[in-house]
């Protein structure tokens, strides 16, 4: 594609960045009005990815990027086919929605344009997720969408639940990423690409790789912790702390697809394995029936439709990973429709609990007189979710029972797992959308009244588009289901399925949902009580395990701090010279390297000298009667070793070390003044016994391997290359320095950042110890 | 320790080792010497004058907070190193040019000053250091 139209793809890609960045200012200046601007940035964006739509349509696939660092190969690039870009659509269109939908629902707020901020900065994260087309830039956006997840849950950051469930959600997400990771880096190394666009026309290479089933488990850890299935469903529905656009967008329409996302993306490489057709629909199956059933159990409007969103992603994974093409396309319809119909109640429900004061479904009743819009769009999306015609959900619910079909036990068993599950969730979508709004009226905390046009305007769009979408299903399917579904089976998929009802099992099958739901309906508060009864009598879940695993883990890492750190410096001495010594000794014994007894030439006379000198300090050393003392005869065995240093020709390490020695004895002179120690060492023999044999095995271990390194042939390669350059590129003739300041700058540049920090952390140990005020450091200059 | 002829003769004596330091540093690059070694001589020097004088007067003289050198000196070695960057050669490439200072031509380089860096680095943290451990709990 042309390079002016990459460009304005980038834009799209930061330009909700640059919103979130804008975000504070301009709600400042223009209160909740600032969300018909900031609106804007969404529906830039949805606009400049409808314009791809033709394109893709036809077939095509658009890639782009631009080049990030080239030396590892890594590129900032993405790739849209019908997959990518039907989720870019719903990112963006339902993005545009909910930000409307926050200027009315949290109108008035402090921290409003901190909302704005938070919710746009996701939003482009949620983006780049799914049309990044390099693996790097797949993980930075998936470990993004889980950061800005994590402060929209704890947006409200001053209650305790809130906190939890913003941590838990980051912790169980964030886990997740770290599996991704490793996962794209087996898949890497697998099959040698590093982008999606390339992964997909690799074929059977990564199906028939040794590492298939590494890969597959890691990245599956990955998608079925970002939407939640069972047993890690346990964080989504305790994010519902969030503020209802955060529900209404992460948690219906965009983050927790993000795993549907990835299974969806990898089924033309991954899939048709009998390992990928049993996890996904045992997973799949398993989370839908727990998230009806748990579903059930709630009263809370918000809390039900998070347990049948668990459901509805279980559901997704499960179509997925049945293996025909029919319950792919059944997954890419039921993913669309769910979008709308999901977000549309999640914004329902705030609008019940922003006028009403109440989300309690036993608390409402009767308050549709009193909100015929809302009452209207919540219909609506019932119809859609329950799977009645004309709704896009019918579509997608005929298509789940023509795909799944009768063929084997197996299909039969996932049909009735299907079901079962949707009869529940026909049960629970019109509970939310009934209950509250028909009946005799109850008493609320707040008189209900109508929302403003921002809080009604995202439902009502969302609702209506589930019906627009099924009565023109020609359109629909041409552009968004059929490319769509043709990326997730990695082939041609047309999807022609429109409301007109076929007589077949399909529709046979419909009825009964439908029929079974009702049933369900009338006896929810029945079912409610049964579930509670259940699961009080269980008693244990995976949130009360989630608690436990982190309390264990903090328990744990306190015990294991305990040993290693006591805080005694002898020990820590002790361990790190035991760990020297055993380091050298055991592989040299080991391997069998242990020096030839040496070849001694005659000493020179002065030679002799410094050595015996270098004796006299370290006999002085042991034998001294107070440290003081001790501490001046390790001078004057470090001074002998440098004047051998001298005496053998190397002036540049014998004059540092003669400046090191000196420093070190001034400064451990100082050290000793001020711990105020008594000034002789009583050491019981024990102890003096440990210390002398760790300080000989040490001293012996040093001994042998520079015996060991002085007896192995000397490669000059790397003193000639420095003696022949330093000169000639470097322009020094003492290549010690040359080598410090030139050849190994980077390292030197490390070395003295090194020295920095140390004299920072001596610093503060030193003031720490003196009982000062810490902001006398700033004031000492 | 603060005898009256270690206190008289410690400033000439420390002016001279900083002296003898910034030589040191300066002929590193072709004889023994350098910005490690250099560094290691001043902070001795000035932990000499502490420890004959007291802390508060090498403070005076340093001026800057000891740390606030070392800082210096981290920032100006790592910037030295960002100057070739303009050349479009990688980090840390040594560039040289020769100027003239009254009539004599000088060699500069980045690398010069990464080494004034280090000098700088090893200075302050050392001297900071020994400062810290030299005052008194009440100074």
């Amino acid at each position: 594609m042309a390079a002016d139209g990459q460009w304005v793809t980038f834009l799209a890609l930061i330009l909700p960045f640059l919103g979130a960045a804008f975000a504070p200012l301009l709600t400042r200046i223009l209160g909740h009005n600032a969300a018909w601007l900031l609106a804007l940035t969404p529906a830039f964006i949805f606009f400049h990815f409808a314009g791809f739509l033709p394109g893709i349509a036809a077939g095509d696939a658009v890639g782009g990027g631009y080049a990030w660092i080239e030396s590892l190969n890594v590129d900032f690039s993405w790739y849209l086919d019908g997959l990518s870009l039907t989720f870019a659509l719903l990112i963006s269109g339902i993005g545009t929605l909910i930000v409307l939908y926050a200027g009315g629902y949290l109108k008035g707020h402090p921290h409003q344009g901190r909302f704005f901020s938070f919710i746009l900065m996701f939003m482009g994260a949620m983006q780049g997720l799914v049309v990044a087309d390099s693996f790097l830039m797949l993980f930075v956006f998936w470990e993004l969408t889980s950061i800005t997840s994590f402060l929209l849950i704890g947006f409200d950051h001053s209650r305790e639940a809130a906190r939890r469930a913003a941590l838990q959600a980051l912790i169980v997400t964030g886990a997740g990423g770290l599996a991704l990771l490793a996962g794209l880096l087996v898949i890497a190394s697998a099959t040698g690409v590093n982008s999606l666009s390339a992964l997909l026309q690799v074929g059977d290479g990564l199906r028939e790789a040794p590492l298939y089933l590494a890969a597959l488990l890691l990245v599956l850890g990955g998608a079925f912790t970002k939407s939640a299935q069972f047993p890690f469903h346990f964080w989504l529905p305790n994010a519902m702390e969030a503020p209802t656009p955060v529900s209404a967008y992460l948690h219906s329409a965009t983050m927790v697809k993000a795993g549907v996302y990835l299974v969806m993306r990898l089924n033309p490489v991954m899939g048709d394995t009998v390992l990928w057709e049993t996890i996904l629909p045992v997973f799949g199956g398993t989370t839908l029936i727990v998230g009806t059933l748990l579903a059930l159990r709630q009263t809370d409007l918000k809390l039900m439709l998070a347990y049948t969103t668990v459901a509805s992603l279980g559901l997704l994974v499960m179509l997925t990973g049945f293996g025909s093409e029919i319950a792919v396309e059944a997954a890419v319809l039921y993913l669309v429709a769910h979008s709308m119909f999901k977000g549309a109640l999640f914004m329902v429900a705030g609008i019940i609990d922003h006028e009403t004061g109440t989300r309690d479904i036993t608390k409402l009743g009767g308050i549709g007189r009193a909100m015929p819009i809302t009452f209207a769009a919540a219909l609506l999306a019932a119809f859609s979710m329950g799977g009645l015609g004309p709704f896009f959900g019918f579509l997608a619910k005929e298509e789940i029972y023509a795909g799944l079909g009768f063929g084997s036990s197996w299909s039969m068993l996932l049909t009735l797992v299907a079901l079962v599950g949707n009869a529940l969730m026909f049960a629970i979508g019109f509970a939310v959308a009934l209950k509250p709004f028909t009946g005799s009226f109850v008493t609320t905390p707040k008189t209900p009244h109508e929302g403003s046009v921002l809080l009604w305007l995202g439902p009502t769009i969302l609702a209506i588009d589930g019906l627009l979408t099924a009565v023109f299903s020609d359109l629909s399917h041409r552009f968004v289901s059929s490319p769509m579904a043709s990326a997730v089976a990695g082939e041609r998929v047309p999807v022609s399925i429109s409301v007109i009802p076929h007589i077949g099992l399909p529709l046979f099958l419909s009825l009964l949902t439908v029929a079974l739901g009702i049933v369900c309906y009338i006896m929810i508060d029945r079912g409610r009580a049964a579930m509670a009864g259940l699961l009080s009598a269980i008693g244990w879940g995976p949130d009360a395990g989630f608690d436990q695993f982190v309390r264990g883990t903090i328990r744990l890492s306190a015990a294991v701090t305990g040993i290693v750190q006591n805080g005694r410096l002898d020990i820590y001495m002790t361990a790190t010279f035991i760990a020297l010594a055993a380091a050298l000794l055991v592989p040299m014994i080991g391997f069998g390297e242990l020096p030839a007894a040496p070849v001694f030439t005659p000493l020179h006379f002065y030679e002799w000298t410094v050595l015996v000198i270098a004796v006299i300090g370290l006999g002085a050393v042991v034998y001294a009667r107070d440290r003081l003392t001790a501490i001046v005869s390790l001078g004057i065995q470090g001074f002998a070793v440098a004047l051998l240093f001298m005496l053998l020709g190397a002036p540049d390490l014998s004059f540092t070390q003669f400046m090191v020695e000196t420093l070190s004895v001034v400064i451990l002179a100082l050290v000793m003044t001020r711990l105020r120690l008594s000034p002789s060492d009583h050491r019981p023999t024990g102890q003096k016994v440990l210390d002398f044999s760790v300080a000989a095995l040490c001293g012996a271990a040093l001994g042998l391997l520079l015996l060991r390194i002085t007896q192995v042939t000397f490669d000059p390669a790397l003193s000639e290359f420095f003696a022949e350059h330093s000169r000639v590129i470097a322009h020094g003739r003492n290549i010690v320095n040359v080598i410090i300041v030139d050849f190994r700058g980077l390292d030197t540049l490390g070395e003295i950042a090194v020295v920095m920090i140390t004299g920072l952390a001596i610093l503060a140990l030193v003031r720490i110890r003196a009982g000062k005020p810490a902001d006398k450091a700033s004031t000492g200059g | 320790m603060r005898t009256l002829i270690f206190r008289t003769t410690a400033p000439y004596l420390a002016s001279l080792m900083v002296l003898f330091s910034i030589f040191v540093l300066l002929r590193g690059h072709n004889e023994p010497g350098g910005g490690f070694i250099g560094g290691l001589i001043a902070a001795s020097a000035f932990a000499i004058y502490g420890i004959a004088c007291g802390v508060s007067p090498v403070r005076r003289a340093l001026y800057f907070h000891p740390m606030a050198i070392s800082g210096f000196g981290l920032l100006l070695a790592a910037s030295s190193g960002v100057v070739s960057l303009f050349e479009r050669v990688p980090f840390l490439t040594g560039l040289w040019t020769t100027i003239n200072i009254f009539g004599l031509p000088v060699d500069v380089s980045t690398v010069l000053f990464f080494d004034i860096g280090v000098y700088l680095v090893v200075v302050g943290s050392i001297t900071s250091i020994a400062l810290a451990l030299e005052e008194r709990e009440h100074g």
